[in-house]
């Protein structure tokens, strides 16, 4: 059951969209910064597939610039 | 079993989101995660909140705690906090994660035949009276010391004064905040008569450029700089780096000017130098409010046991005063400064400019430095000459690393020769202490002891036979802890350590006292801005544990202080705070009452007609003002502040032959001082789990040094082995290394020197020299 946190670049004025795109995929929760053009994302899926394709259907959202992965867990089911 | 597994993951999950807001707070000066502790709480948690001031750095952001059950479990920012809006640093957030550490001192602990024995908290108590008593008797009163904090509450300090000068009768009082803003204090007392900064933060509000004297606020003071950021990006205020090293702050500013350890002194002077000769001096200003002295000068560096020094001020003219800063034209600074002539004359010319408000700000880089009094006067200077001062967005402004230097360690005045008013050599001061404290005058001594490096190197000598240690982890953060690290486990010296966790200064002790951390007491502290905050006890100790203000008050009254110490255990802070305040009655430094603090998320003295006083000295928002001009620096006789001439004077120590490298010691984002509470925060200790020694890279190159290489730094005092660090979190000058001290396996002081400022006796953890090489 994989657990993972990124920190998200949005294009330059497109934070509220990726953030809305992002809480519509599900399994993410998501962090903004008050004064800087990132947001926090954790990932919360339930296999590895899962995980994979969650990211997968992330890095294909226009309003991100990039993904930066910075920890991730693997917890038993 | 579902619930524990869904908390596991609860917690997995918050850990997850907790390492990418570090890793973000770390890549982003400033940057500030609001709500992050809000998405935390469930919708359905029926959280108490209580508003309080953090516990961390003296900026002073106002907190509110969430508890539930009897347990601290969240932290946001105050919105209603004008110092922080709601916004909280990296560590501000994460701050209650470390009082659930499992080696959290709860029991009292006796050394007794080597080693540490559980030992009921009355018992101990009894048993360090009467080694108190037992030094006195012996050796008298001024073998015994206490050496407090900056992170000592208001009750704290005032009762740590109250006991080892009203009751005892000694002056061997002094406090960790010796060691970061002693400096600061000389400063204005000797420009201005009178401590602490005359503006507040909302200067930044106002101010069009910020000038930051060796200053790394995007890590320090990450709040305060992430309001100077919106500044830049509201209103287009300009950022200026003024330092010795590039850091976070110096890639997040307008522009970065590099200048050679010590040679701030000379810069300062260039820069007053510029805006005379261009005709940018505010003479109306200077004719009415200012007057020009100087001092001593060759004035030493403190390097001998029982070092005296005294200034001997002397009135000069402008013209004296114009003729000696023929010395500093830019040219001739630039040659040894490292800074370009054009950069010197950007910096006047911003200074000079009648039109754009200017706030300097500074912390460490100017205080710990063996001139740190006169670099103080010199940016006075700037501010004097061109009547930039006690105006919003304009003014000089020193920030304090600890969240009550100013409260506590400045204004009840937990330094040798302080009194809550006053000092001890003046007379009338004595008396009101005498009279408030219901002691007798003569009790008070009139002459200071030990400042804090002194009052070490007492222990060492033999010459202290007691010293309570409360609040600090002196062990770590003096200079030279090769001394005195040896010079505390003499058996020539009882020690007792009062702290929250286990330290390298309580590994010493022979009595550890478990105290109550922050929000386990209620408390007062004073901020860089003159704000008092009150917060109330929000959670319960665990085991033993006690506040520490009640801890001296259980050792007074077992030494027969009974009568001078008859507060209530249930609300021994009210009955302290009240009966402190009327040392301060009156429009110059009137204290906010109680039920004001209860309410406000703090109020800034002087508090006058239910009103904080934001700019001093300017007849428009300061009561005290009596002169008729639209200016009164009151707390000099004459009403004027003091332009002073200041020379520029080498370091005590510079690289040579043997040690080629200048060493430079500071913090970093994730780690409070000595780390012993933020690195017993896991997310904290994760992001930076230990210190390192940062190169330039062309030093690196020549040397064969590679990232993450174990280097061995090497002084005259002693060695530390450290990881290097090459183009990572900061880029020294080449020649320079730079070094956090916050990691107790690797000890940094043990090479720094413990020479001082000679008139704040503020040591200089910024410039010793050093060798490197490969361990």
């Amino acid at each position: 059951m994989p657990i993972k946190s990124y920190l998200a670049h949005p294009i330059a004025g497109k934070k509220e969209e990726l953030m809305t795109a992002l809480v519509s995929l599900g399994q993410c929760e998501v962090i903004p910064a008050e004064n800087q053009n990132i947001l926090v994302l954790v990932t919360d899926t339930h296999t590895e597939k899962e995980d994979e394709i969650l990211k997968e259907k992330i890095e294909a959202l226009s309003s991100l610039k990039l993904l930066a992965l910075v920890s991730g867990f693997n917890t038993s089911q | 079993m579902y619930d524990s597994l869904t908390n596991r993951r609860n917690f997995i999950k918050k850990m997850a989101m907790l390492s990418a807001i570090t890793a973000a707070a770390s890549m982003f000066p400033g940057i500030v995660f609001a709500s992050e502790q809000e998405k935390g709480i469930p919708d359905n948690a029926n959280l108490d909140w209580k508003k309080g001031p953090c516990r961390f750095c003296g900026v002073g952001c106002g907190i509110l705690v969430g508890t539930e059950n009897g347990k601290a479990v969240a932290v946001k920012g105050d919105p209603n906090s004008s110092v922080n809006k709601g916004l909280l640093c990296v560590k501000g957030y994460h701050q209650i994660m470390c009082i659930q550490s499992k080696d959290r001192l709860k029991t009292a602990l006796v050394k007794k035949n080597g080693k540490y024995v559980e030992t009921p908290l009355s018992e101990a108590l009894d048993l360090v009276a009467s080694k108190m008593k037992e030094s006195i008797a012996q050796n008298g009163k001024d073998s015994v010391a206490m050496y407090t904090s900056g992170q000592s509450t208001i009750p704290e300090g005032y009762i740590a004064s109250k006991f080892m000068k009203g009751a005892i009768g000694t002056n061997n009082l002094d406090c960790n905040a010796r060691l970061c803003m002693a400096s600061a204090v000389t400063g204005f007392l000797t420009s201005f008569g009178a401590d602490e900064p005359m503006g507040c933060y909302e200067d930044i509000d106002h101010a069009d450029y910020f000038v930051t004297w060796g200053n790394n606020m995007a890590e320090m003071h990450p709040v305060l700089f992430s309001r100077m950021l919106e500044q830049k990006a509201k209103r287009g205020a300009k950022i200026i780096d003024f330092a010795t090293r590039t850091t976070r702050s110096s890639t997040a500013s307008d522009k970065s000017i590099l200048f050679e350890p010590q040679t701030d002194l000379a810069l300062a002077n260039a820069i007053c130098y510029e805006i005379i000769q261009n005709g940018w001096v505010n003479k109306s200003f200077v004719e009415k409010h200012c007057s020009f002295s100087k001092g001593l000068t060759n004035i030493g560096y403190g390097l001998e046991d029982n070092f005296q020094f005294t200034d001997k001020p002397e009135k000069i003219d402008f013209e004296a005063y114009k003729e000696f800063l023929k010395d500093y034209s830019p040219e001739k600074v630039s040659k040894y400064s490292k800074v370009s002539v054009k950069d010197i004359k950007y910096l006047a010319a911003i200074y000079g400019d009648p039109n754009k408000k200017v706030v300097s700000y500074w912390c460490m880089g100017m205080n710990q430095h063996t001139r740190g009094t006169w670099i103080n006067n010199l940016v006075y200077n700037i501010h004097l000459l061109t009547g930039k001062i006690s105006q919003p967005g304009n003014g000089p402004f020193s920030l304090t690393g600890q969240p009550s230097a100013c409260g506590t360690a400045r204004e009840v005045g937990t330094f040798t020769h302080k009194l809550p008013h006053g000092v001890v050599t003046n007379e009338k001061d004595r008396e009101m202490a005498a009279k408030i404290w219901k002691v007798p005058v003569e009790r008070i001594p009139s002459k200071p002891t030990y400042h804090a490096t002194e009052m070490f190197r007492a222990v060492d000598r033999g010459d202290i036979n007691f010293i309570w240690v409360q609040a600090t982890n002196p062990l770590v953060s003096l200079p030279k802890t090769s001394r005195y690290r040896p010079a505390m486990e003499k058996k020539s010296c009882f020690v007792v350590v009062s702290d929250v966790f286990p330290t390298p200064t309580t590994d010493v002790a022979d009595v550890i006292l478990p105290a109550s951390w922050h929000i386990e007491k209620g408390g007062l502290y004073g901020n860089s801005e003159r704000r008092t905050q009150y917060w109330q006890k929000m959670v319960e100790s665990p085991g033993e544990a006690t506040p520490d203000t009640w801890m001296f008050i259980e050792v007074a009254r077992r030494m027969g202080f009974e009568d001078l110490f008859p507060y209530s255990k249930e609300n021994h802070v009210e009955e302290i705070y009240n009966e402190y305040r009327q040392f301060h009655e009156g429009a110059k430094h009137g204290m906010a009452p109680l039920e004001v603090l209860k309410k406000e998320s703090g109020a800034i003295w002087p508090y006058v007609n239910g009103k904080s006083t934001q700019w001093r000295y300017n007849a428009k928002y300061d009561p005290a003002c009596s002169n008729g001009e639209d200016f009164h620096f009151y707390g000099k006789p004459d009403g004027k502040a003091v332009i002073w001439q200041r020379p520029f004077e080498d370091a005590p120590e510079k690289p040579d032959q043997e040690y080629p490298f200048w060493l430079n010691t500071g913090r970093v984002v994730e780690h409070w001082h000595t780390g012993s509470m933020t690195r017993r925060i896991p997310v904290l200790h994760q992001a930076m789990p230990n210190a390192y020694v940062e190169f330039h890279p062309d030093d690196a190159k020549s040397l064969g040094i590679r990232n993450g290489k174990n280097i061995k730094i090497t002084s005259r005092r002693g060695s530390c082995t450290l990881p290097a660090s090459i183009n990572e979190r900061g880029l020294p000058t080449k020649g320079q290394v730079f070094v956090p001290f916050f990691d107790e396996n690797m000890l940094i002081n043990d090479v720094t020197l413990d020479s001082f400022c000679p008139i704040s006796k503020e040591p200089d953890y910024k410039k010793c020299a050093v060798k490197v090489e490969r361990a």
